[in-house]
């Protein structure tokens, strides 16, 4: 595996070095790949390769190229250059087929059918049959907490039970790598630890898993390691402190709220190379002892200070760092 | 708005009212310049002056076909029909009615006051069809009227020799002489015939009360109960097995819209298994409605379903084979359910128009019976009704199943074509 950290900013397609081709085919690697739609290009030559058991999570604001991604892994778009094999397979074999399940950020699903028919029939479309079939429903209907649920219409569940049960879908025939696009989508906080614990379970299991949010949290919590996706491209990847250090090593962030007039602000943040974020400003700084600069630079300006606080960067620092705008952007 | 933003189901909404009236305008509104001629079969076994002279009368009558011999295209001229020929034919459904002018006819071709004192003419009909022999039972008596003066006054002259008393040999003498200006008359009428109906407004009806005595008997469907019902039963139930088609196949629509398409196409399901499977759980899905259909038909109109099994099973599964990929064409070329609404009302309503599943097709004009050859109708309804109506064996099936067959395989390869925009982005 490569967990070399790829160089923030790098205009050109940050392609991978992939190492050697181990005995065991790697569960799934991509190469350049390219997906254009019309005059725009959704994946710009992203290169990743993931490890059994892993779990990779590509962070990135909507229409970053990470739901396209992930449709040209599972052979759903066609990608226009580069190269995606699945335990050595292209995609699009039937034993690419099979080793991938994929679960799609919309509800896809039969409302009018229940749970556990659900989970029959996309059982069958992969092929299950008979106890086996049974079985693997009794297993899904388990791991996502639905045993009790499996004669309930889906129309008339809760959106997390429906989100459970859009994963369980995703994986009734045991897939090795698993493809998650946004899970948590609309979901309480209640149901998405439900849904966490779920993918830990598979982890657990040696089960390979590509993560697409764009809630950092989420990335930090379930994830070994990130790729940052902007534009179609991989901006950086490496694990969540790999990424934190290469852009800000020991520095950290201050955190500043001031009332007074907003020109006045903005302009006291641009001479100390701040951002203004959701009305705060935002500052990197070497040393706890420049905040006291900070401040009374405001206080000169006549600006009153509200709240201020100094934090450790996270991987949302890292992505406004990385490209000028924020992960909800 | 949503209805605004969906611009093809917009225009449907518009173009379905137009085209459904104007479909019933043609056929009932006049805008054909005639209506349906009434082919009739002819058997003369008499030969005399009188048949003869009743044959061309009715071969000038505008709004009838009269057929002496069986058309055969390549094989020039085929022997004449015979009485046996002729029946076989209606119940074949080549023809609605046979005329049969029976040997000896031309001894006392009239009538007056129902007094029959010859043979009667034969009208052999289809009760299918409740209008052709009305028809030409009535243009019969108007021919006798029209065509056969002469025979009329002799007969007249008859009945007054035996009913007055006799005439007297000069009274005799000034007849005769009259009669053979009269026949000469008919003779010139003969040589100017060209087809245009005489301008006369007589009247007559099909029973022995008319000029010429005549004799109706129905050669299929005569020992049936609810003569109409398989037709009904074929029809409507075509239409809506048309309607459920395209409905069932707009389960596709819904599982593009929510994604399930897109899942089910990552596994091991190709396109073609999926529609492929789509249409034979549509075929089976139809094939049980007009099983349904057909026994309540049983139960509750004495359609004698149970004696035409095997006819019954073959009609309706290729008639719900043919309608199943019809809806699969449909779900495929629309985008959206709305869409798919308006496009199949429209469709279907006009091929159950046309077809004869709203009305019987031999009350349309020609051109809009050839029209009906285009539609799933009109080879279904076709089908049951040889199943049902003339008893005939399934081998008699053969073009109606091999047009619906055809037309089902047609159909799926189109549909497939068009569901290549969903396999990938």
């Amino acid at each position: 595996m490569n967990d070399a950290l790829i160089p923030a900013g790098s205009a050109q397609s940050p392609a991978i070095e992939l190492q050697p081709q181990p005995l065991e085919p790697v569960p799934l690697e991509v190469a350049s790949l390219v997906k254009r739609f019309g005059q725009v290009t959704a994946v710009d030559g992203i290169s990743l390769a993931l490890s059994s058991g892993e779990c990779l999570g590509l962070l990135g604001p909507n229409g970053a190229g990470k739901s396209t991604l992930i449709r040209c892994i599972v052979g759903r778009a066609l990608a226009d250059a580069g190269r995606i094999t699945v335990f050595g397979f292209a995609v699009g074999t039937s034993e690419a087929r099979e080793a991938l399940g994929w679960v799609p950020q919309e509800l896809a699903l039969y409302p009018r059918l229940t749970c556990g028919e659900n989970l029959a029939a996309f059982g069958r479309y992969h092929g299950l049959s008979g106890s086996k079939l049974a079985q693997s429903v009794t297993w899904c209907l388990e791991w996502a907490a639905l045993g009790d649920r499996a004669g309930d219409l889906v129309k008339n569940l809760s959106g997390g039970m429906k989100r459970r049960l859009n994963m369980a879908a995703g994986i009734i025939h045991r897939p090795r790598v698993v493809l998650l696009d946004e899970p948590t989508v609309g979901v309480d906080p209640q149901s998405r630890n439900r849904i966490f614990e779920m993918i830990e379970a598979l982890r657990a299991e040696g089960t390979a898993i590509i993560y697409t949010t764009h809630y950092m949290e989420e990335a930090e919590r379930l994830c070994d390691r990130v790729a940052i996706i902007d534009h179609g491209r991989i901006v950086a990847q490496g694990t969540n402190r790999e990424l934190i250090q290469n852009s800000f090593a020991s520095r950290s962030q201050v955190l500043a709220r001031f009332a007074g007039p907003s020109d006045e602000i903005a302009a006291w943040v641009e001479r100390h190379n701040g951002r203004l974020v959701d009305g705060a400003a935002q500052f990197t700084i070497e040393q706890s002892t420049q905040i006291a600069g900070l401040l009374d630079d405001a206080a000169k300006a006549g600006l009153e200070l509200v709240d201020v606080s100094l934090r450790r960067p996270n991987l949302e620092s890292v992505f406004l760092h990385l490209t000028g705008r924020e992960l909800r952007d | 708005m949503a209805l605004r933003r969906d611009r093809p189901a917009l225009a449907m909404s518009f173009i379905l009212p137009i085209g459904f009236f104007s479909i019933f305008a043609v056929i009932f509104g006049g805008q054909h310049n005639s209506t349906a001629k009434i082919k009739v079969i002819l058997v003369d076994q008499d030969r005399s002056r009188a048949s003869l002279e009743l044959a061309k009368g009715l071969e000038r009558e505008d709004s009838l076909v009269i057929s002496t011999r069986p058309s055969f295209k390549d094989k020039g001229a085929a022997p004449d029909y015979t009485a046996a020929a002729a029946e076989a034919a209606v119940k074949a459904g080549d023809a609605p009615v046979a005329l049969i002018i029976p040997a000896g006819f031309g001894q006392s071709p009239i009538s007056f006051g129902g007094a029959q004192t010859g043979p009667a003419i034969q009208l052999l009909s289809d009760a299918s069809d409740m209008i052709a022999p009305q028809m030409v039972g009535g243009l019969l008596q108007k021919a006798a009227m029209t065509a056969m003066p002469a025979a009329m006054a002799e007969q007249g002259m008859k009945y007054t020799d035996q009913y007055v008393g006799g005439l007297t040999p000069e009274q005799r003498k000034i007849m005769s002489g009259n009669l053979e200006q009269l026949r000469q008359i008919e003779s010139r009428l003969d040589a100017q015939a060209d087809g245009t109906a005489p301008a006369h407004s007589a009247q007559g009806s099909a029973d022995s009360g008319g000029l010429v005595a005549v004799k109706v008997r129905s050669v299929v469907g005569e020992n049936k109960n609810g003569n109409m019902i398989s037709f009904y039963a074929a029809g409507i139930g075509v239409m809506f097995l048309l309607f459920t088609a395209s409905n069932s196949a707009g389960a596709l629509l819904e599982e593009a819209e929510s994604g399930t398409l897109d899942r089910v196409l990552s596994s091991r399901v190709t396109m073609t298994t999926l529609l492929a499977g789509k249409l034979a759980f549509n075929t089976m899905l139809a094939f049980a409605q007009l099983a349904v259909m057909f026994l309540w038909a049983q139960a509750f109109f004495k359609l004698d379903l149970f004696t035409h099994i095997p006819g019954f099973v073959i009609m309706a599964l290729c008639t719900a084979f043919a309608v199943a990929a019809f809806g699969m064409v449909l779900a495929s070329i629309c985008h959206t359910r709305a869409q798919l609404g308006a496009l199949s009302t429209l469709v279907i309503l006009m091929m159950s128009a046309i077809g004869g599943s709203m009305f019987p097709r031999f009350l349309m004009p020609p051109a809009m019976l050839k029209a009906g050859l285009f539609t799933i109708n009109a080879w279904a309804i076709d089908g049951f009704t040889k199943v049902f109506w003339r008893d005939l064996p399934v081998s008699e099936l053969w073009p109606q199943v091999g047009v619906l067959l055809a037309v089902g395989i047609a159909l799926f390869l189109i549909a497939r074509r068009i569901a290549r925009r969903w396999e990938y982005a």
